[in-house]
């Protein structure tokens, strides 16, 4: 299960990284979003995977997951949600000032090198 | 005086000038005078235990941990030093009074100085050598402000830069020096390591830590090869440069290496080194000196090759050279700081500098030419003034060195050198004084008043009085050479006197003067023959040094940083996989000390799932809104992932902000473009994806490392788990350790989601105030819409289930302490059923029921939430302690009433507020002209608007 839970992290890793080197804003705010899921999947499993034990206090019950990351994640998906409104709002900002979505500054036409 | 009150005086009294900037120019002066006058009455109460030999200290902690602790220590070096500092410091302040025209700014002129003159007095008092680098610093800064003074004009900007780059350069290799000699020494106090010579010289890195200390030594004192930006600074105002750069900062890395004479000197090494550097630096000063036609540049490379001279001296290594070292700086100081000023009266009333243009002034400025002729006799090395006493010392000294094996070397290049410092003397009277009286003045020359004539003439009274009667200058010389020699050498019983008899010391001083006159008789042809010379022009080079480096910057800048943001993502990306890289393979791995887990159908059904709709995003990323729902479900998956592996809070977290999330993504959609095109080429792709795809292993086996492995040290998670119930009042541990344990950090959170909403609105309104705005309100919907727009199912819909929401919301809320749930899910809940009714009724229909504008909801959850903090001073708590008790109200269960659901009130108003600003900011860009907003909640025909507005107002 370990296997699959970090094989995940890093396809989503991956599949985000991917999108970030995209020449437009938009399949890199996908890009962010899924590094984002990466992400807080890899801090929450640095309190390792249990299963049925919710960090909930219960009269006779010793194991409970690590509520630490639990706690920190919370936060972090809460900030993420934060962080993508203002790339969105940047992203389209600019894109309604210039009718432009290209992220590369001079703009490319071949490749996503920006040589001058 | 405490040794600290004497150096925190001018840094406390540099605020003092400018607050009586307002109150004139006089009451401006007076108080820095009074200032430096209190510090120096301050320094002479230390004399009678300087004179008895002891060492003063003054001592307190910093950070001891870093071994910087500020001790200040005063033996008859720093005396010296500090006296010089601040006696002449006083004559420049009375000076600047009244040299300063009325335009210029006396106050910032003033606070510059006494900045200065604080860090000076800092240099020379310091016991600790990191104290002492740090003031160091503060002299190339303050005196980078004052050289910089008269903004306007750009020959002050430019020398401001290049003393700065050169000091500061010279002060960075010093640190690198002072570090090194540290560590040899196993302490930063100076006491210490004045006292280890044996130990630092035997070291390997005595040569590098000497090295970077005289860097810095030379820098700062002009030497030979970085004597070019002294005479540069001379574009400060005269009162400047009389003190920076005659009597104080220049003496500064002479100071240094008279400082650290007895653990550096008297080596092989520093004999070549600063010899040479001295020699050269003479005569090179001295030769330039000559030639050139502006006073100030004459008296600054006179000064140059003066600061030489005490180089050589110090270079010797022999206690007779320092003996004269010491000598020649206080007698360097009088007549160069006299010669300064008198170059600065002369500007100020024929407002002209250039030695070309004057001539026959003793005439109309006798008071002016009595003092310049004085100083300058004395710089000659005439007899019967000081210049003559040192200058004599150092001929002997120089007789007896031996350079390169050659023991005529240093003599005749000193003889040579002293024969040109005679001749730019006599060049300074002749051609500045003496003559016919000229018509063509830029003014008519007159002497100025007492206020600036009276400071050159009190120095030049010691100049004469020690030159006439030297014995009353030896006690204190004497006394001061003992505290740079240290331990290491003996005070020279050698007396100081005129007349030494026909030794050759004085056959070199003769053949100097005589040599001089003779230069200054074939000056004419010899300047001919000076300006046809080619010569290397020491601000060409240092420019176009400056440029090399610049250019080479920027070439790796462009290359690196060249406006291609997915460029930036391949260069980040690979760095941090080969720094993970680089960790892994030379880190150590221990076992494996977790089992693995089996693997369930559901899990393995739920890993397809995500993996199935990762890679489907990326290969439908071109069409956008399709790629949006698959960005749905693999959060959707995300959270059942979470719910699947204990934690429920997270699971509620992540399904809200996924609908918000979505709802956002679909609301800048509708600007967006549908699809994006294919514009990289086929390489390109290829490039990211072996990038993504190692990126992507590297955080795979980095997961699944760590998923095996338990932490190295224990986790503080236990004492969590331990002390929510008890302490915190709660048995859901992830929502105590939110409000209680971490509230802190979750308080710093809702300010930043705060912030972020706000962000977004202030971006909003500047697109809408901006040119945006008519193309906007004009624009044609690039897809047709839907027929009606607000759907009446979905009205009726929302409508029902609003209350329900709320109610979700607000059980959520209440069980968050014990339960999953808590602030952040219930806003988010309560945020979508906001949400639903702007979408279902239209932006107008809502917004005219929204009571609170969301500024106002997420300024009132951060309030709430810190005014709960607060409240926990009351009790004599430290902020954010969280208290509890558990009532009971008939007919209800007995429940618990805890501060933390205050604070958690808090968060969810903030939550609230800031996701229904952000959706809301979006939204407003929507607003188009063809279609005009209606507060009517359903489509129903438009020609009733009119008639039923008063109607409608009243809610329907």
């Amino acid at each position: 299960m370990e296997f699959l839970v970090a094989s995940a992290i890093g396809i989503l890793t991956a599949a985000g990284l991917y999108l970030v080197m995209r020449l437009r804003t938009f399949p890199i705010i996908l890009g962010v979003s899924l590094l984002t899921y990466a992400v807080n999947v890899f801090f929450f499993s640095a309190g390792h995977l249990t299963i049925g034990s919710p960090p909930v206090l219960r009269e006779g019950v010793e194991i409970y997951a690590d509520p630490l990351p639990q706690a920190l994640v919370l936060t972090a998906i809460v900030i993420a949600f934060g962080m993508t409104a203002v790339i969105v709002m940047l992203g389209l900002g600019a894109y309604l000032g210039s009718d432009d979505d290209h992220v590369n500054d001079p703009v490319e036409t071949d490749a996503g090198e920006g040589s001058k | 005086m405490s040794l600290f009150l004497i150096v925190a005086l001018p840094f406390l009294g540099a605020l003092l000038p400018g607050l009586m900037n307002q109150a004139g120019r006089q009451a401006c002066g007076s108080v820095t005078f009074m200032v430096t006058l209190t510090a120096l009455v301050g320094l002479l109460t230390n004399l009678p235990a300087v004179l008895q030999g002891d060492v003063v200290l003054a001592q307190a902690s910093w950070i001891p941990t870093l071994g910087l602790n500020f001790t200040l220590m005063l033996d008859a070096l720093g005396f010296f030093f500090a006296c010089l500092i601040l006696g002449i410091g006083l004559l420049i302040i009375t000076y600047a009074r009244y040299y300063l025209a009325r335009e210029d700014n006396m106050g910032e002129f003033f606070t510059y100085l006494l900045l200065f003159q604080g860090a000076m007095v800092g240099i020379v008092l310091s016991d600790n050598i990191l104290l002492l680098l740090i003031f160091w610093e503060l002299t190339s800064l303050s005196s980078f402000l004052l050289i910089g003074y008269w903004k306007h004009l750009p020959e002050g900007r430019q020398g401001a830069r290049m003393a700065l780059a050169v000091t500061g350069m010279g002060g960075l290799a010093m640190i690198g020096g002072m570090l090194i000699l540290g560590q040899i020494a196993g302490s930063y106090q100076l006491s210490v390591i004045l006292e280890n010579r044996e130990l630092i010289q035997d070291s390997p890195l005595y040569l590098p830590a000497l090295i970077l200390i005289l860097l810095g030594c030379f820098t700062k004192s002009a030497q030979f090869p970085f004597h070019f930006w002294l005479p540069h600074a001379m574009a400060a105002p005269t009162p400047v440069s009389a003190y920076l750069h005659s009597a104080t900062m220049v003496k500064a890395g002479i100071f240094l290496m008279a400082r650290m004479w007895p653990v550096l000197s008297g080596t092989p090494e520093w004999f070549v080194i600063v010899t040479t550097a001295g020699l050269i630096t003479m005569v090179l000063g001295a030769v330039i000196a000559l030639f050139k036609h502006d006073l100030k540049a004459l008296l600054a490379f006179s000064t140059v090759s003066h600061l030489g001279l005490i180089t050589m001296l110090l270079g010797t290594g022999t206690a007779f050279g320092a003996l004269a070292a010491v000598f020649h700086i206080l007698n360097h100081a009088t007549f160069k700081a006299a010669l300064f000023m008198s170059a600065g009266i002369i500007d100020h009333e024929t407002k002209t500098r250039d030695i070309r243009r004057l001539g026959g002034l003793r005439h109309l400025m006798p008071i002016t030419f009595v003092i310049a002729t004085v100083a300058a006799l004395s710089m000659a090395g005439i007899p019967f003034l000081n210049g003559f006493l040192s200058k004599e010392m150092m001929l002997e000294e120089a007789y007896e060195t031996v350079l390169f094996g050659s023991p005529w070397l240093v003599p005749v290049l000193v003889v040579f050198g002293s024969a040109f410092s005679a001749a730019y003397s006599f060049r300074l009277i002749g051609h500045t004084f003496l003559g016919k009286v000229r018509d063509d003045y830029p003014a008519k020359p007159h002497d100025p008043g007492p206020g600036l004539w009276l400071p050159p003439a009190i120095l030049v009274v010691p100049v004469v009085v020690i030159g006439i009667a030297p014995f009353l200058a030896e006690p204190f010389v004497k006394l001061v050479t003992a505290a740079v020699l240290g331990d290491a050498a003996m005070v020279p019983t050698a007396y100081f006197k005129i007349w030494h008899g026909l030794v050759p010391a004085l056959y070199m001083s003769i053949i100097a003067v005589i040599g001089g006159l003779i230069l200054l008789a074939m000056f004419n042809p010899a300047l001919r023959a000076w300006d046809a010379a080619p010569r290397p022009e020491a601000k060409v080079i240092f420019e176009a040094l400056v440029e090399a480096v610049v250019a080479a910057s920027q070439r790796i800048i462009h290359g690196l940083h060249d406006g291609a943001f997915t460029r930036y993502g391949a260069i980040m990306a690979v760095t941090v996989i080969l720094a993970g890289y680089y960790a892994f393979a030379t880190g150590t791995l221990g076992a494996p000390t977790r089992e693995m887990q089996p693997i369930t159908p559901i899990v393995a059904a739920g890993w397809l799932m995500t993996v199935a709709a990762t890679l489907g995003l990326v290969i439908l990323h071109r069409l956008r809104l399709q790629a949006l729902i698959i960005l749905g479900i693999i959060g959707l998956m995300v959270s059942i992932g979470f719910v699947f592996f204990s934690a429920p809070d997270l699971a509620m977290t992540q399904f809200t902000v996924e609908v918000v999330t979505i709802i956002l993504l679909l609301l800048a959609l509708n600007f967006l473009p549908k699809k994006t095109p294919v514009e990289s080429s086929l390489p390109i792709r290829g490039r990211d994806a072996v990038i993504a795809v190692a990126g992507g292993v590297g955080a795979m086996a980095m997961s699944y490392h760590y998923l095996l492995r338990d932490p190295v040290a224990a986790s503080i998670s236990d004492f969590h788990l331990a002390n929510s119930y008890e302490g915190g009042g709660g048995t859901n541990v992830v929502n105590v350790i939110l409000v209680d344990f971490r509230g802190y950090d979750t308080y710093g959170e809702i300010i930043v989601l705060g912030i972020a909403a706000l962000l977004i609105y202030a971006l909003t309104e500047t697109l809408l105030g901006g040119p945006v705005r008519a193309r906007l309100l004009n624009r044609k919907p690039d897809q047709p819409r839907a027929g009606d727009m607000h759907p009446t199912m979905m009205v009726v819909l929302t409508r029902v289930i609003m209350p329900l929401v709320m109610l979700i919301g607000f059980y959520i809320f209440l069980r968050g302490h014990n339960e999953p749930g808590g602030g952040f899910i219930s806003g988010l809940v309560v945020s979508i059923g906001v949400v639903m009714q702007y979408m279902a009724s239209g932006f107008s229909w809502t917004t005219a029921r929204v009571r609170y504008p969301y500024h106002g909801v997420i300024g009132a959850g951060v309030l709430i939430a810190g005014l709960t903090g607060i409240g926990s001073w009351f009790v004599a708590k430290p902020f954010l302690t969280t208290d509890f008790t558990y009532v009971r109200i008939p007919p209800f269960n007995e429940f618990e009433l805890a501060t933390a659901v205050l604070f958690d009130l808090g968060v969810f108003l903030a939550v609230v507020g800031a996701v229904m600003l952000s959706l809301e900011s979006f939204s407003r860009l929507a607003r188009r002209l063809d279609a005009p907003a209606t507060s009517h909640p359903m489509d129903i025909d438009p020609s009733r608007d009119e008639s039923s507005q008063a109607a409608s107002k009243e809610g329907v």
